[in-house]
């Protein structure tokens, strides 16, 4: 508060002829404030990444020392002749790629269409999307289970039966796809919602269609480019969402990476901390490829929508 | 349905290609509530049915000989009892704590790299903060056991052991829980920060206010709806989080996430599984609460922050 006690002799020394002039002081008790804060700012965000790099630090440390042998790389060299290693990232993989691909195709459609036409379903589709939020997933896992032995019990007689079967095959679970979109959507839609927010949708479509171009177009060569850095940030998300889950993978019984992991980490303790290691920089990279594919254009359109709000 | 739209769309087509105003009206013509459907129908029949299954069998019992089913409250009563009922006390105060904690420190962070003015501090913090926001669950377990566990590199360096410090406790469960919570408040306060114009801030100092005046009549108040909504969201976050705790402290810790999983993957006795339904649902009422402050919340943040 000290601090802010020097402007208070600039106000009142302003009298009316100097203000006129010497305008040129105006910025100066601007600027005498940012010292202060700056302490305040390195100190924090040191902290801060101390917290957060320590235990990364750590992990590698003791991924590649061991006690009284020294340092060896076995954890990382070993990796992918470790039994179930590519099964399980690969059917991840696959599973993270039909969630966005899903979630997407759900959510961006109904996003624009509650943006153009439809304001009055905004709410209802803001709580469906966040509802997931409020189901923990080993709640959400309860349910399926139980609605999964609904299959066996009642439908085994009905064509239904056999869509149960093909939704829980161990090659390719379906079941989990689902799951994985409903987590998904709280986040999709954050990330969909904001890039919306952010375009000034009725007027690009009333243009576009004026123009003289139909739906699909509209969306496909309009719309979603102009979305490219949310898409980008809801797919990573996702993806990343998909590669950690290990709740309801587990308590439904496959075996994607993050249940793999767990089940390695018994017989060797430094492999599955290395796999950890190797997922968070997998998914780094990743995000920042994502970022970076996606934030030029954005940005580029930010630039022009602020220097037309100025013109 | 039908008398409604049939006299529009004989008309809509031609005039639509001739003048703006008739593209206004366009733009009404079109079903869009039908792209809302796919949306709808999915989460109904992926996450209403999981729902309702939890709902029904939470309050239900079915002989398993005559398969007759007859509501009783008894899953209900028993998950409200003896350790069932230390787990949902234990969860929700370490939700509670861990998410006021990460809201503060990740109000702090943010502020401090928002008003740095450095773009690429903002977007590499940004960007980390996506990535370990994400980092929960059963890696982020394993990278503090390798850190911090009985054999950790810190623990060893540091002789944490020595100072009492055991990570698979309830004080260790909240050092890790932050290690996620934070960066998700940093994520969600974020955009907030950045709504405070520092137009407000120059207004409010030329009328002679004081920064803890500024904070306390302009900046809070705007920033309040946000700040509940960051906090509610880092609570349901922990309130959720199963597979950190579980590769983590096992059982030591008592948390209704953990008995869920063992009463559903574990010991087959019967009614357990329906126990579990009747925890899911506790747990699911517990969040819907906090939900139920935060949707008002949120509406009102929105008015300000554009």
């Amino acid at each position: 508060m000290a601090a802010m006690t020097p402007t208070a002799p600039h106000a009142p020394a302003g009298v009316p002829g100097a203000d006129t002039a010497r305008p040129a002081p105006r910025p100066e008790p601007r600027r005498a404030g940012p010292p202060r804060p700056r302490i305040w700012r390195g100190a924090v965000l040191a902290l801060a990444g101390a917290y957060f790099l320590v235990p990364l630090v750590a992990s590698f440390v003791f991924t590649v020392h061991v006690p009284g042998r020294g340092i060896s790389f076995e954890a990382y060299t070993g990796l992918l002749a470790a039994d179930g290693f590519t099964r399980s990232l690969l059917l991840s993989l696959g599973l993270a790629a039909a969630t966005i691909a899903l979630s997407l195709l759900l959510a961006v459609p109904a996003l624009i269409a509650v943006r153009i036409g439809s304001p009055r379903l905004r709410p209802v589709v803001e709580v469906v999307c966040m509802l997931p939020l409020v189901v923990p997933p080993i709640a959400l896992v309860t349910g399926i289970t139980t609605v999964l032995r609904w299959g066996p019990d009642h439908l085994s007689r009905t064509p239904l039966y056999q869509t149960f079967l093909a939704v829980q095959d161990e090659r390719f679970p379906v079941v989990l796809v689902l799951a994985y979109t409903v987590l998904a959507l709280p986040f999709v839609h954050r990330s969909l919602d904001a890039g919306l927010r952010a375009v000034d949708v009725p007027t690009l479509v009333e243009a576009a269609r004026s123009c003289g171009a139909g739906w699909p177009h509209v969306v496909l060569r309009v719309l979603l480019p102009n979305l490219r850095a949310s898409l980008a940030g809801a797919a990573f998300l996702t993806l990343a969402l998909v590669l950690g889950e290990f709740t309801i993978a587990s308590l439904l019984g496959f075996r994607p990476f993050a249940v793999w992991i767990v089940s390695i980490s018994g017989a060797q303790a430094r492999m599955s901390v290395a796999v950890s290691i190797l997922s968070l920089l997998i998914t780094w990279l990743l995000l920042l490829a994502l970022s970076r594919a996606g934030a030029a254009p954005a940005s580029t359109a930010t630039a022009a929508t602020t220097s037309r709000k100025e013109s | 349905m039908s008398p409604s739209t049939t006299p529009r769309t004989p008309t809509a087509p031609p005039v639509d290609r001739t003048a703006g105003g008739a593209a206004r009206r366009r733009r009404r013509g079109p079903r869009t509530w039908l792209a809302v459907l796919p949306l709808l129908a999915f989460t109904g029949l992926c996450f209403g049915l999981p729902l309702g299954a939890i709902a029904f069998g939470a309050v239900t019992r079915s002989d398993p000989a005559s398969g007759a089913t007859a509501l009783t409250g008894e899953h209900l009563a028993r998950s409200l009892q003896g350790p069932y009922l230390d787990s949902l006390i234990g969860s929700v105060q370490l939700s509670a704590l861990t998410a006021l904690i990460g809201g503060v420190l990740g109000v702090v962070i943010a502020q401090a790299v928002v008003t740095s003015g450095s773009a690429g501090l903002r977007g590499a913090t940004l960007t980390a903060s996506g990535v370990l926001a994400n980092f929960g669950g059963v890696p982020l377990a394993f990278a503090f056991i390798a850190t911090a566990g009985i054999s950790g590199v810190v623990t060893r360096l540091a002789d944490l052991g020595g100072l009492g410090w055991n990570l698979y406790s309830f004080t260790g469960l909240t050092v890790v829980y932050l290690y996620f919570l934070t960066p998700l408040m940093v994520l969600v306060i974020a955009p907030a920060l950045d709504g405070l114009r520092p137009q407000w801030r120059e207004a409010a100092q030329n009328s002679g206010a004081t920064a803890g005046q500024f904070w306390r009549h302009v900046g809070l108040p705007v920033l309040a709806p946000s700040l509940l909504g960051g906090f509610v969201l880092l609570f349901g976050t922990a309130f959720a989080a199963h597979a950190t705790a579980a590769a983590l402290v096992g059982g030591s810790v008592p948390l209704v996430t953990l008995k869920i999983a063992d009463a559903l993957s574990g010991n087959v006795l019967t009614g357990q599984e329906n126990v579990a339904l009747a925890l899911g649902l506790d747990m699911i009422l517990i969040a819907g609460l906090v939900m139920a402050v935060y949707l008002p919340l949120q509406r009102r943040s929105a008015r300000w922050l554009r």
